[in-house]
C-alpha cells in the first residue's frame, strides 16, 4: 500500500540530523525507495474509501517523486554553500512536501484532500523563505504564505458548501447526492454556483491561473531556485490532481451548457485562455530567467486546463502526459538556472550571452529544455501540446456545444507563437553573441543527473512515447471516463 | 522486405550530424569533409532513386518505396511511413544535391565549423524527410524540426541583423505551421476511423462538410503559403536571405521554398477539391501579384542579394499561378519544372553572389561596374544564370515558364495570365540592369583591381547546377516524364 511510502519518508526524515551532503544523497535514495515500493505494490484502497491507489494516483506520485528528485539533485550546490547549517531541514521539507502530494493525489474524500494539499504547501512556505537573510527570499516566503493561507481558506470555505449540499465529503458519494438533489429539485441554485466559483478560485491560487496569478513570479524569483523549480512541477501537479479529483470526479455532472449556471466548464475554459495570454504575453517583457519561467509555467497549466476541460478520457490522459512532458523539460530547465546561479550568482536572462562558447553542454541542454517547452517535435513538449490539441478539437467536433473549445485551441495555437520568442530569446543570449562568456559552468554529479534525466525524458518521449501514453490514458479509468 | 532507401536518405544526413559532433571541434579539415561525405551520400542514393524511379516506377502514379506504414505511436495513430512519387522524386534529387553544394561551398565557413557542419546535417535530414513522409505527424515533425537549425544558422552565422532576422523568420514559419497543425488535428477528428495517413485523408477530405473545407484548406494554405512565400506573407524572406549565410540562402531558396509548393500539391490541393474550386482565382491573383511586385521590388533593389531573394518571391508566383490552374496538366508539370528549375537558378544565383560577397565584402549593386574585364570566367557564369533566371530559351527556367502560360491560359482568366507575362518582361529588366551595372561599363581599378577570379572549389560547387539547367532546358522530356503519370492522377482527384 502506499502507507509504505510514508513510513520510508519519515524514516528518512529521521535519520538526517547528520551533516555534510551525505543527507541529499539519502534524501535521494529515499526517494528511489519509494519509488521502487509504488511500483511493486498494485492498485487498491486503505481506510475504507478515503485513499485509494488507483491509476491516476500512481501516474500522480511518479510525477512527485521525480519533481522531488530533480529538486534535490539540483540543491547541492545552494546546501553546500549557501545553507550549509539547515540541510537537514531543507531536504527534509520538500521530503515532507512531496508526502503532502502523495497523501492527496491517494484521497478520495475532500477533507483528506484538503489535508494533503495542506501538507504540501506548509512546507513550501518555509522552503520559498529559506534564505533567511535575502529579503527577496524572506518576502517570497511571506507572499507565498498569505497567498496560501487565503486560498486555502477559500478552498474550505467551497468544501464547506458542497457537504452543506451533499451532506458527505466522499466524492464519488457527493457525486451521486448531487446529482440525486439536482434531478430531484431541477436546480441547485446558486449555493452551488459560489462553491463552484470559490473552488476554483482557490485552487486557481494554488495553480497560479490568472487572475489569480500576481504572487507566482515574486515567489519564485525570490525562492531558492530548486524551490522555484519544485513549486512550478510538484505543486502544480498537486493542484491539477485536486482540480481534476474535485471538478471531474465530484462535480463532473455540472458541466456543459445545458448545465447554465452551474457550469464549471466554460468558466474554467475562460481561466485557461487568460493563462495562456497572460502567460505568454507577460513572459516577454522579462529579463531574469526565473520570472520568466514563473511566466511561463502559468501558460504551461493554460495548456493543461485545455485538456481539463475537454473533460473527456482522451483530455484527462492528454492532462498526465503533459505534465510528464512539463516535469523532465521545466525540472530540467530550472536545474540548468540553478547551476548557472551557483556559479555566477545571476539570474539575468543578459548574463547567459556567450554561454555556448565556454559550456556548450549546458548551452545545449537548456535550449533542448526551452524548445521542449515551447512545443517543438520531436520533443516531449511537442508531442503534450498535440495531444492537449487533438483532445479539445475532438470535444468540439463531436459534440456542436462545445464549438467554443476551438476558440481555446485558437489561443492556444497564437499564444505558443509568443511563447517561442521569449524561449528563443534566451537561446539568442547563448549562441548568437560573439563574445565568449565570463563564466564557465562546471557540473557535480547530481547537477549531472539532472540534465541526464531530463533530456532522456525529453527525447524518449518524445521519439518513443507510447509507454508512458499508455499509461496515462489509464488515468481516466480513475474516474470511470470510458475511452471511446 | 526491401532496403530501406528512403529511411537512409533521412537519416544518413542525421548519422552525419552525430559523427561531426563527436569529432574535436580544432580539426575542422575533418570536420567539412566528413559532412561532405555524409551528404554526398545522401546526394548519391537520391539520385539513385531518382534514377531507378524514372525507370523502374514512372509509368503508374502509386507510391514506390513505400516503407511501412509501421506503427510509431499506436495510442494516437501515428505511423512511420514513407514513400515516393512523381513529384517527391525530383523534389528529393533536388535536395540532395542542393545540399551537398551547399556543403560544399561552405568550406569557407571560419567560425565554429563544428556546429555549423552539424546543423546543417540536421536541416538536410529534415528536408528529405518532407518530401518522403506519407504520414501527418511525421510530415509535421520533418517540417518543425527544420526550423530550429535554419534558426542557428541564420542567428550564429548571418549578417548584422541576424538576430531579427532569424527569430522572424522562426516565429513566422511556426505561425503557419499551427494552422497547420490544428487543420491535421480537424481532419483526424473527422476521418473514420481516425488516421493521420496522408493518402487516406484524401479520399476523406471531400467527403467533409463544405465550411470545415474551406476552413481545414485556409488554414493548410497559411501554413504552405508563409513558406513559399506567397505575396502577402513574404515579409520573411527578404531580411532571412540577406541575413542568412550564403550556403543557407542557397538551400533556402532552392528547397525550403519548395516545401510550400510541394505541400499544397501533395496535401491541400487534392484533399480539399471543393473548396480549392472556389478560391482558385483568389489563389491565382495571389500569384500574379508576387510576380508583379516581386519583380517590380527587385528592380528597386540596391543590394545585390536582396535583388535575388525579391526575384524568387517573383518566381515562385509562377509556381501559385500554376497550382490555381489546378485542371491542366501542363501547368501543374510547368509549376514542377518551375520548382525544379529555380531551385538550380536561384541557388546558383545565391552562390555567386556569395562568391562576389566573399571577395569585395559588398554586395551593393552601385558599387561595382566593369567587373567583366577582371574576373570573365566569373562574368560568364553569372551571365549564363541571369540568363537562365529571365527564361532565355534553351535553358530551364524558359521550359517552365512556358509550360505554365501555356497550361495556364486555357483554364484561368485570361486577362490575369497576360499580366503574369509581363512577370518575364520585368525579369528581364532587372536581371540585365544588374548584369549592366556590375560587369559592364566603367572598371574602377582602384578599388577592385585585386579582385581574385572565382576558385576551383567554387566553380565545382557550380558547375552540376549549371549542367542541369541546360540539360533541362534542352532536353525537358526526361524530367516530364518522371512525374506526368503522377500529375495525371493527381488532377483526377482535384476533378473529383
Amino acid at each position: 500500500m502506499f502507507l509504505w511510502a510514508l513510513v520510508v519518508i519519515s524514516f528518512d526524515l529521521f535519520t538526517k540530523r547528520k551533516t555534510g551532503s551525505a543527507v541529499g544523497y539519502l534524501s535521494l535514495v529515499g526517494l528511489l525507495v519509494t519509488g521502487f515500493i509504488l511500483s511493486i505494490t498494485g492498485y487498491g484502497q486503505g481506510f475504507t474509501t478515503m485513499f485509494f491507489n488507483d491509476p491516476m494516483s500512481l501516474f500522480f506520485k511518479i510525477i512527485f517523486l521525480g519533481a522531488a528528485f530533480m529538486a534535490i539533485a539540483s540543491s547541492f550546490g545552494i546546501t553546500s554553500q549557501k545553507i550549509v547549517n539547515h540541510r537537514g531541514e531543507y531536504f527534509g521539507l520538500i521530503l515532507l512536501s512531496t508526502v503532502g502530494m502523495m497523501f492527496l493525489s491517494s484521497s478520495n474524500e475532500l477533507l483528506s484532500l484538503y489535508i494533503g494539499l495542506e501538507l504540501t504547501t506548509i512546507p513550501l512556505f518555509v522552503l520559498a523563505a529559506f534564505f533567511k537573510d535575502d529579503k527577496l527570499s524572506v518576502e517570497a516566503g511571506i507572499k507565498y504564505f498569505v497567498v496560501g493561507a487565503f486560498s486555502s481558506a477559500l478552498l474550505l470555505y467551497g468544501i464547506s458548501f458542497l457537504y452543506g449540499l451533499s451532506g458527505t465529503t466522499d466524492l464519488v458519494q457527493l457525486k451521486i447526492n448531487l446529482a440525486i438533489t439536482h434531478l430531484t429539485f431541477r436546480n441547485i441554485g446558486l449555493i452551488l454556483v459560489l462553491s463552484i466559483v470559490l473552488l476554483l478560485a482557490g485552487i486557481g491560487f494554488k495553480l497560479a491561473l490568472p487572475p489569480f496569478h500576481q504572487w507566482t513570479p515574486d515567489v519564485y524569483e525570490g525562492s531558492p531556485t530548486p524551490i522555484a523549480a519544485f513549486l512550478s512541477v510538484g505543486s502544480k501537479a498537486a493542484g491539477l490532481v485536486a482540480f481534476a479529483k474535485i471538478f471531474l470526479n465530484g462535480l463532473s455532472a455540472f458541466y456543459g451548457p445545458e448545465m447554465a449556471p452551474n457550469d464549471w466548464g466554460k468558466l474554467t475554459g475562460l481561466l485557461a485562455c487568460l493563462a495562456m495570454i497572460v502567460g505568454n504575453v507577460l513572459a516577454i517583457r522579462q529579463s531574469n530567467i526565473k520570472r520568466m519561467l514563473a511566466y511561463s509555467s502559468i501558460a504551461q497549466v493554460g495548456y493543461i486546463m485545455i485538456g481539463m476541460v475537454a473533460m473527456s478520457a482522451l483530455g484527462l490522459a492528454s492532462v498526465g502526459f503533459y505534465i510528464f512532458a512539463y516535469l523532465f523539460a521545466n525540472m530540467g530547465a530550472f536545474g540548468i538556472v540553478a547551476f548557472f546561479e551557483d556559479k555566477t550568482g545571476s539570474c539575468q536572462i543578459a548574463s547567459y550571452s556567450g554561454l555556448s562558447k565556454t559550456s556548450p553542454t549546458l548551452a545545449i541542454s537548456l535550449s533542448v529544455f526551452l524548445l521542449s517547452l515551447a512545443g517543438i517535435p520531436p520533443l516531449a513538449g511537442f508531442l503534450a501540446k498535440y495531444y492537449v490539441f487533438a483532445s479539445a478539437i475532438d470535444a468540439a467536433s463531436s459534440d456542436p456545444s462545445y464549438s467554443w473549445m476551438y476558440w481555446l485551441v485558437g489561443v492556444g495555437v497564437v499564444t505558443a507563437v509568443f511563447s517561442l520568442y521569449y524561449y528563443a530569446n534566451v537561446i539568442k543570449n547563448m549562441y548568437f553573441a560573439t563574445e565568449p562568456s565570463l563564466y564557465r559552468v562546471d557540473f557535480s554529479v547530481p547537477a549531472m543527473s539532472v540534465i541526464v534525466i531530463g533530456l532522456v525524458g525529453v527525447f524518449l518521449f518524445g521519439l518513443y512515447p507510447e509507454p508512458i501514453l499508455r499509461f496515462a490514458s489509464s488515468i481516466p479509468l480513475s474516474f470511470g471516463f470510458v475511452p471511446h | 522486405m526491401s532496403f530501406p532507401f528512403l529511411s537512409s536518405v533521412v537519416f544518413v544526413p542525421l548519422l552525419g550530424m552525430v559523427v561531426v559532433m563527436l569529432i574535436p571541434k580544432q580539426n575542422v579539415w575533418t570536420i567539412r569533409w566528413t559532412s561532405l561525405a555524409f551528404s554526398l551520400f545522401a546526394m548519391v542514393m537520391s539520385f539513385w532513386i531518382t534514377w531507378d524511379y524514372f525507370f523502374n516506377y514512372s509509368g503508374s502514379a502509386a507510391m514506390a518505396y513505400v516503407e511501412g506504414p509501421y506503427q510509431w505511436i499506436p495510442s494516437l495513430n501515428i505511423q512511420y511511413y514513407l514513400g515516393v512519387d512523381g513529384i517527391s522524386v525530383p523534389m528529393m534529387f533536388l535536395t540532395g544535391l542542393l545540399s551537398a553544394v551547399s556543403i560544399l561551398a561552405s568550406f569557407n565557413i571560419k567560425i565554429r565549423v563544428k556546429e555549423y557542419f552539424a546543423f546543417f546535417l540536421l536541416l538536410e535530414a529534415a528536408m528529405m524527410g518532407v518530401f518522403v513522409a506519407l504520414d501527418f505527424f511525421l510530415f509535421y515533425v520533418f517540417w518543425e524540426v527544420m526550423l530550429v537549425p535554419m534558426y542557428f544558422l541564420i542567428g550564429v552565422w548571418g549578417g548584422p541583423r541576424k538576430e531579427y532576422a532569424a527569430i522572424k523568420f522562426f516565429l513566422y514559419t511556426l505561425f503557419g505551421s499551427l494552422f497547420m497543425l490544428v487543420s491535421i488535428l480537424i481532419l483526424y477528428f473527422t476521418s473514420e476511423p481516425h488516421t493521420l495517413d496522408i493518402m487516406g485523408l484524401i479520399q476523406v477530405g471531400p467527403a467533409m462538410p463544405h465550411t470545415l473545407q474551406m476552413v481545414c484548406f485556409i488554414f493548410f494554405f497559411i501554413a504552405f503559403a508563409i513558406k513559399v512565400p506567397v505575396w502577402p506573407f513574404h515579409t520573411w524572406l527578404p531580411d532571412a536571405h540577406v541575413e542568412a549565410p550564403t550556403a543557407v540562402s542557397v538551400i533556402l531558396a532552392g528547397v525550403l521554398l519548395k516545401m510550400g509548393t510541394y505541400a499544397m500539391l501533395r496535401i491541400s490541393w487534392p484533399m480539399f477539391p471543393e473548396a480549392l474550386r472556389s478560391l482558385s482565382l483568389w489563389i491565382a491573383v495571389l500569384g500574379v501579384i508576387a510576380i508583379i511586385y516581386g519583380a517590380l521590388v527587385s528592380m528597386a533593389q540596391k543590394d545585390l542579394k536582396k535583388l535575388v531573394a525579391y526575384s524568387s518571391v517573383s518566381h515562385m508566383g509562377f509556381c501559385i499561378l500554376a497550382l490555381a490552374a489546378f485542371s491542366s496538366v501542363t501547368a501543374l508539370a510547368g509549376c514542377m519544372f518551375q520548382m525544379v528549375s529555380h531551385g538550380l537558378i536561384t541557388g546558383a544565383l545565391f552562390l555567386l553572389v556569395g562568391v562576389l560577397y566573399d571577395r569585395a565584402h559588398t554586395r551593393e549593386i552601385a558599387a561595382f561596374g566593369g567587373l567583366g574585364v577582371k574576373v570573365p570566367v566569373y562574368t560568364g557564369i553569372m551571365v549564363l544564370f541571369s540568363m537562365a533566371s529571365l527564361g532565355l530559351p534553351g535553358m530551364s527556367g524558359f521550359v517552365s515558364e512556358f509550360m505554365i502560360f501555356v497550361g495556364s491560359f486555357g483554364v484561368l482568366n485570361k486577362v490575369l495570365v497576360g499580366i503574369a507575362v509581363l512577370g518575364v518582361v520585368l525579369g528581364a529588366t532587372y536581371l540585365l540592369r544588374m548584369i549592366q551595372r556590375i560587369f559592364l561599363g566603367e572598371f574602377d581599378l582602384a578599388r577592385w583591381g585585386k579582385l581574385p577570379e572565382i576558385n576551383f572549389r567554387e566553380i565545382v560547387a557550380v558547375a552540376p547546377l549549371a549542367v542541369l539547367t541546360i540539360a533541362i532546358g534542352v532536353f525537358p522530356k526526361p524530367l516530364s516524364m518522371l512525374m506526368s503519370a503522377t500529375l495525371e492522377h493527381l488532377v483526377n482527384l482535384m476533378a473529383r
